[in-house]
């Protein structure tokens, strides 16, 4: 951190300043060197804070109408899209909301992948960043059950029912989660309860997230350390800030034809039956940001190892910087690992297609190929990679190369000098 | 301080300490903990009646018992002999049909999957039992698992026949 020291110019500020120095935060939040190279990819983070504000506000509206009861909750949801004023507008707004939120943080993770912006010394961050993600699962997962419909109720039975594959414990745990015998009542509004918890601790670890974010600073797309503040870093506000508001703006459009155009596209008509506990709908499918895990999860023919296996592939990417073991963090100049980038995501996306497919013949069987991948990326291609593959020249700083001509060897390090 | 290592009385006081805040945080935190299981009037529920005299063979009903839906199917002999005849050799949870069924024209089992608690469908599968939707578990007409992510066989609640037309499930 560069901050020098910080004087208010008004004599109330001062002296306020020197009681809590919210001033001193606010001048380091504006004067915060950033990498004057940073493109639209890095504007996510921006976006992602922006998300989490809205579902926190549309979703503290919507408690105040919504009820937590089983015989009611159903039509409580509908009587917030009928009755209540613009209650539609809200509900949709915090629906595709959370779609739209899963959409930035997609983004912003594979942004960190293609940049290495998990390496040294950002591991804190990128650990802090998939507890987030792992809680907006949670947040997400039991949202969905709170309006009571069908796809609420067997998607809860279904991802509650993951724990009975605990040995010796799993039943007692089930129950335990449950409060009864079946997804009930008592689910519901432990849920409700849990639902609206949980946001404030994700907003609790954002606030970590960039704190942990400001002690090394961003890194930016060449991937090298930079000298803060130096003619390669430009002051977070104006310049920063501006371009978060534009990324913003473009992001609200797409999120606006979602809210206004297609509300219930990326949702299930099935929702908009009431939970039956009698009857299972013919083809359950989680929402479409949780597919390429439930896809992992159908593809281990075994009850046991298939929910150690959907957990497996969240925690290989929380231990991913120490599977990585190149020093290079860019794939700009890793010619070999940004094509296995690529392969990655074109595996996760052929996953999330095979979740939304039936588990059965070819689907099946490209579904276990996609999720053996999957490993064999982060637990053998990285490790080894890391170790043999011939980077390009990295440059000294971001200026240079650009300002004085190409980039000349004086400019530049080789890898092996830094290694 | 020649006998630095040697654990001291305060050393003591120290563990004995620990010891006794480790369990009165225990005791503090497992009300928070236990008030998420089932409650009283949760387990209260826990049998109710069913008059099957209206089921003919071949028909079953689905009824509720604490929250999950419970299969009484009047098998057909022929289902009966297909359950039967099964070489339990080749089944994944070996159970005899005579161990789920004790009057075997009536199987009276949880109508829940064993994989993820979906409610299989009726007369579907290869085996011409049940068939699960949500991950493909094949059940035979003793609701045994026979093909399938499924690990055992559908549960068969305890229940006992108060007279010839009444079962009375938990």
């Amino acid at each position: 951190m560069s901050d020098h020291e910080y004087t208010p110019k008004s004599k109330l500020g001062k002296w306020f300043n020197d009681r809590l120095p919210i001033l001193t935060l606010g001048n380091h939040l504006t004067e915060y060197p950033t990498p004057k190279n940073l493109n639209y990819w890095w504007t996510f983070g921006g976006i992602l804070t922006f998300c989490l504000i809205t579902q926190i506000i549309t979703g503290i509206i919507l408690a105040m109408h919504y009820v937590a009861h089983a015989d009611l909750a159903f039509g409580s949801v509908e009587h917030i899209m009928r009755d209540v004023n613009y209650g539609w507008l809200i509900r949709y707004v915090h629906a595709n909301g959370a779609s739209m939120f899963f959409l930035a943080v997609y983004i912003h993770i594979f942004r960190s992948l293609y940049y290495g912006s998990y390496k040294s010394p950002r591991e804190v961050i990128w650990i802090i960043g998939m507890i987030i993600y792992f809680l907006m699962m949670a947040t997400a997962f039991m949202g969905y059950v709170l309006p009571w419909g069908q796809m609420s109720f067997w998607g809860a039975t279904v991802i509650t029912n993951l724990f009975s594959a605990i040995p010796f414990f799993g039943e007692a745990i089930t129950n335990w989660l449950w409060g009864g015998y079946a997804v009930d009542n008592p689910t519901l509004t432990r849920f409700f309860s849990l639902h609206y918890l949980l946001p404030f601790l994700i907003l609790g670890l954002v606030v970590l997230h960039i704190w942990a974010l400001h002690v090394p600073g961003n890194n930016n797309p060449i991937g090298i350390d930079i000298k803060k503040p130096s003619n390669d870093t430009v002051p977070f506000h104006p310049y920063i800030v501006i371009k978060d508001l534009f990324a913003l703006l473009i992001f609200l459009i797409i999120f606006a034809f979602f809210v206004f155009f297609s509300p219930n596209i990326l949702g299930h008509a099935d929702n908009y039956i009431e939970a039956n506990p009698m009857v299972t709908p013919a083809h359950i499918v989680p929402e479409w940001y949780l597919l390429p895990f439930y896809a992992i999860l159908r593809s281990v023919p075994d009850k046991l190892l298939g929910v150690i296996a959907m957990f497996a592939a969240i925690f290989v990417l929380v231990i991913l910087p120490w599977l990585d073991t190149s020093k290079v963090r860019s794939a700009v100049f890793r010619p070999i690992y940004k094509q296995f980038y690529w392969f990655l995501v074109a595996d996760v996306l052929i996953l999330g297609y095979m979740g939304a497919m039936p588990a059965e013949g070819t689907y099946l069987l490209i579904a276990r190929v996609a999720t053996a991948y999957y490993f064999i990326h982060f637990l053998f291609i990285l490790p080894f990679l890391g170790k043999r593959e011939k980077t390009l020249d990295i440059p000294m700083n971001i200026t240079d190369p650009v300002l004085g001509g190409s980039a000349k060897p004086s400019m530049t390090r080789e890898q092996k000098q830094k290694l | 301080m020649a006998d630095e290592n040697k654990s001291k009385r305060r050393d003591f006081i120290f563990t004995a300490s620990y010891a006794l805040g480790a369990v009165g945080v225990g005791a503090t935190v497992w009300p928070l903990i236990d008030q998420m299981n089932p409650d009283a009037s949760v387990k209260a529920l826990a049998s109710t009646e069913v008059d099957i005299s209206s089921i003919d063979r071949g028909q079953s009903i689905t009824v509720l018992w604490r929250g999950k839906p419970v299969f009484i199917r009047r098998r057909t002999e022929e289902e009966i002999a297909k359950a039967k005849e099964v070489n339990l050799k080749e089944l994944k949870h070996p159970e005899k049909d005579e161990d789920r069924a004790k009057n075997p024209e009536w199987l009276v089992m949880l109508g829940v999957c064993t994989h993820l608690g979906c409610v299989p469908l009726g007369d579907k599968g290869e085996y011409g039992g049940w068939f699960c939707p949500c991950h493909g578990s094949h059940y035979d007409t003793s609701g045994r698992i026979r093909k399938g992510p499924a690990p055992t066989n559908m549960e068969i609640p305890k229940y006992e026949f108060v007279n010839s037309n009444t079962i009375k499930i938990g």
